[in-house]
């Protein structure tokens, strides 16, 4: 049997997700931190597809569709909030949104 | 047969690529551009596993529609700057390192699991249009509706915020 087996996508997928993980703690720009934020979401979709596809559950991707509504509408309202923040304080650097009021 | 591996590898490569250079860009349009490469890679992943529907709605929803949103944003607001003086270094070092940690635990978690799955995942016809379609609407009708509402608090919200006057 030549398909490939479940560990890739594992290990795949938790790369991938480790990659989102550093994207969160090195970068200042509150766009970029966003975008590795999909990153994550997105390794997790995958695996979550890989194993409904593998053990022939329909519920996993299912709920692969349901993270991608939530995920969207998340998008939606973080950049509109960037977009507030830019507007009030000029800024998207996260160093310099520290403090909760400005 | 051995096509699927190398297919596999390809895309993952690809895919790793990307997210790499995601965070490796010095302008963020570049970043958002590579990001979309590393989506379309992920794309490429479900069509493998045959989650067809899946693999249709993540390139309208994420490369189509959350990507241009990410691109709306930065050139309006014209965002494309460098990123000027970026965290010390021992804060960088120190984050790639709990993150390689965490990766390593991550990997190390799954190695020792004996996991079975008997299906190949090309056959697989849960993924059709058809077969999917009918487990949402007679299973799952009921978040599939929540998810309506929940569209449309998110709706409700963006445009809230972008209001220019005072609220």
């Amino acid at each position: 049997m030549q398909t490939v087996p479940i560990h890739y996508y594992l290990t795949f997928c938790s790369v991938l997700f480790t990659i989102g993980v550093i994207g969160v703690l090195i970068k200042r720009n509150v766009l970029i931190i966003l975008m590795s934020i999909e990153l994550m979401i997105n390794s997790i979709n995958l695996l979550l597809a890989a194993f409904s596809a593998y053990t022939n559950d329909p519920a996993g991707q299912i709920f692969v569709f349901f993270i991608m509504v939530v995920a969207a509408a998340e998008v939606a309202i973080g950049l509109a909030i960037v977009v507030l923040i830019y507007r009030t304080t000029g800024s998207i650097d996260i160093q310099v949104l520290n403090k909760l009021k400005w | 047969m051995m096509f699927t591996k190398y297919l596999f590898f390809f895309l993952s490569v690809l895919a790793l690529y990307g997210s790499v250079m995601v965070l490796l860009s010095k302008k963020p349009v570049h970043s958002v551009l590579y990001l979309t490469l590393t989506f379309f890679a992920i794309a490429g992943h479900y069509i493998l596993l045959n989650a067809q529907f899946l693999a249709v709605v993540h390139v309208i929803v994420y490369a189509g529609a959350i990507m241009v949103l990410f691109l709306f944003t930065v050139m309006l607001l014209n965002l494309n700057k460098n990123e000027r003086s970026p965290k010390p270094v021992w804060v960088k070092a120190l984050a790639i390192l709990s993150g390689f940690l965490l990766g390593l635990v991550l990997v190390a978690v799954f190695r020792g699991y004996d996991i079975r799955v008997a299906a190949d995942p090309m056959l697989s016809q849960i993924g059709l249009v058809k077969n999917l379609g009918r487990v949402l609407y007679h299973d799952y009708l009921l978040p599939f509706e929540i998810s309506s509402i929940l569209f449309l608090t998110a709706m409700v919200g963006a445009v809230l915020l972008g209001k220019k006057e005072q609220i």
